[in-house]
């Protein structure tokens, strides 16, 4: 029996090295039940602020502020839901949420993909200079300067617009190390192979390279989604039209108001989560599998 | 993120010995060597064109007219009023920003150990080999992710209203009197330092995840042979091995903290009054609702060279503990 989990109080018991068959299942068993109940307690933690949540937008308006409160909705209502989708106008929301996620993370993956390569594969001085720039980029996040940007953004004339809420939020350090990282470890014999067949270095990059690269880029994409999605501050100053805003400005019109109201606001979080919560079903595997350090590990 | 240049310079010729001849730039060159090296440069220019004119357009320009606006008395338009270091020395006597800055780095101060030791627990737990369900607990402990900032916000909100939450309701329960989570401001911060750690926990998770997963297993067995216990184990074991990671994981949450902005507006809006009102807060208000764009910019600049420290210290830290970043 190897014991090599010594972070649990059940580690302490010392570890016969030999037992006979019969009385390992049932020590096995034994000893799995601490660990076990660590995970599913900390699970029950975790997720107990959704599943209140989740539950607290299938009751009536009036049962929200009814005490004493019951964990279970008394009568199930999806009223919430149905004024808050005449509220608030999501197919709009959605849609500009949408367009911005997409293509956001479509020219992140590109442009970073094709930097982090330049960067594990060329060796030059000003190569050394962008890399220690895009690093600088971790610890002076562009969202702190926040007037200077949109004034780049308004004289560029993409004030107000979806474009402007995309152009900024492109470039990502985590995004461009992560593929320079993988793009290290591929090895240089193969590129030189492929000089040698007289392949041009571009083409090297397109058609051997960038596909080997698909892990990351899969890995890339679900977490430049999941970003743009969710993002607030650039789209809050850059997007003045209420036709133009993304779903977090929209959601921040209903918490801003003198008197919330809880019923739709709960309901419209709700419905603002199901298209990631949708893709993460999808994607779940990959994304639990994928190191999704790599990029980030030195 | 992690490598400076120099270590790229290090690493290509040191796993790759044998075709070391595009990856030693130090190394001195024969003629022919020369010629192929310089082959190679429209090419890294070509790929990473894009990342250099937007690292220009939106980094390196806005760096450049912040720092320009600090110095003036620039209010959105009209021409640019160069005031020196009127800003500046503004700044220093400013007690609402000083409120806002020992805010932020309370905020930093209990909210990143607490997000550090939460996503290593889950971690810890979700890889111990003799817990049953990690899949389904593994979904449970990554839903938090998909939350966005504004929606985490809400869900906290909810979840210890004064009058009608969960949390105060169960204390009611219990017999304890009702707790002021929003109008005392200490209290309220508390909320938003449990929400924040709650909503980072999950991508931390991973990064010590994949860590603790590359512990070579045979240091955890040569231990139990000397008699070292669980927790002798993790201090002396898992904790060295994965100094690294906890050293990227504080450092990306100390930087996250300290620009903390849609959780908190959606959660107490810096409530109550401006008691919590966080520095990228006062610098959106300054800048944008009081359209003071040169005094703001003078405080994001302050902030930029906070985070510069923090970062430079944290590198500094775990180079002298011997890691190699």
């Amino acid at each position: 029996m190897v014991n090599m989990t010594p972070t649990t109080p059940a580690a302490h018991r010392p570890t016969p090295a030999q037992r006979p068959t019969d009385r390992r299942k049932t020590g096995q068993a034994r000893r799995a039940v601490l660990p076990t109940t660590v995970l599913w307690t900390l699970a029950t933690l975790v997720a107990f602020p959704l599943l209140w949540f989740l539950l607290s937008s299938f009751k009536t308006g009036g049962e929200l502020f009814s005490y004493p409160l019951s964990f279970l909705p008394r009568t199930w209502s999806v009223d919430g839901y149905v004024r808050a989708w005449e509220r608030v106008d999501f197919v709009r929301y959605f849609s500009n949420t949408f367009v911005v996620a997409t293509v956001t993370t479509a020219l992140t993956v590109f442009f970073c993909a094709s930097a982090g390569y330049a960067l594990a594969k060329y060796k030059a001085p000003w190569l050394s200079v962008l890399a220690l720039c895009v690093l600088s980029m971790t610890m002076l996040p562009g969202e702190v300067i926040l007037n200077p940007t949109f004034t780049v953004v308004r004289d560029l004339g993409m004030y107000n617009s979806l474009a402007g809420v995309i152009l900024p939020s492109i470039l990502t350090p985590t995004g461009v190390f992560m593929f320079r990282q993988f793009f290290i470890t591929i090895p240089e014999e193969l590129l030189d192979a492929a000089r040698i067949d007289g392949a041009r270095e571009l083409q090297i990059y397109f058609s051997i390279m960038l596909p080997l690269a698909r892990p990351i880029v899969l890995t890339l994409a679900i977490i430049s989604f999941q970003w743009r999605w969710n993002d607030y501050i650039f789209p809050l100053i850059i997007l003045s039209d209420p036709d133009k805003f993304t779903l977090q400005i929209a959601l921040r019109s209903l918490i801003g108001a003198q008197n919330i109201d809880w019923s739709i606001l709960l309901a419209a979080s709700v419905i603002s989560m199901v298209p990631l919560v949708a893709l993460y079903l999808v994607f779940q595997r990959h994304i639990m599998s994928s190191d999704l350090g790599a990029g980030l590990k030195g | 993120m992690t490598a400076s240049p120099r270590d790229v310079v290090a690493k290509g010729p040191g796993t790759l010995p044998a075709s070391a001849s595009q990856s030693r730039p130090a190394a001195p060159l024969s003629r022919g060597r020369r010629g192929a090296h310089r082959r190679y440069v429209i090419t890294p220019l070509v790929l990473a064109s894009g990342v250099i004119v937007l690292f220009g357009l939106f980094f390196f320009w806005p760096g450049l007219l912040g720092l320009t606006y600090s110095f003036t008395s620039y209010k959105g338009y009209g021409p640019l009023k160069f005031i020196g270091l009127d800003n500046y020395a503004r700044l220093f006597k400013d007690s609402s920003f000083y409120a806002a800055l020992s805010r932020t780095l309370i905020y930093a101060v209990f909210s990143v150990p607490l997000g550090y030791a939460l996503s290593l627990i889950m971690a810890l737990a979700i890889t111990n080999p003799r817990a049953k369900g990690t899949t389904g607990a593994r979904i449970v402990f990554f839903l938090p992710w998909l939350v966005s900032p504004i929606v985490t916000g809400v869900i906290w909100r909810w979840m210890f209203g004064e009058n009608f939450g969960f949390v105060n309701f169960i204390i009611g329960e219990l017999g304890g009197k009702s707790v002021p989570w929003a109008t005392d401001g200490n209290l309220a911060l508390l909320v938003v330092i449990f929400a924040s750690a709650w909503s980072g926990a999950a991508f931390n998770m991973l990064l010590f995840i994949a860590a603790l997963n590359n512990v070579p297993v045979s240091y955890y067995e040569a231990a139990q042979l000397d008699g070292a216990n669980g927790l002798q184990c993790f201090r002396y074991i898992t904790l060295p091995a994965i100094a690294p990671t906890s050293v990227l994981v504080i450092l990306l949450l100390t930087l996250g903290q300290m620009k903390e902005f849609a959780l908190i507006q959606a959660l107490n809006n810096g409530g109550p009054g401006t008691k919590n009102q966080l520095i990228v807060q006062y610098i959106y208000k300054t800048g944008f609702a009081q359209a003071n764009v040169g005094y703001a910019s003078a405080a994001s600049m302050v902030l930029l060279v906070i985070l510069m420290i923090i970062a430079l210290v944290q590198i500094a830290v775990s180079r002298r503990a011997g890691e190699a970043w």
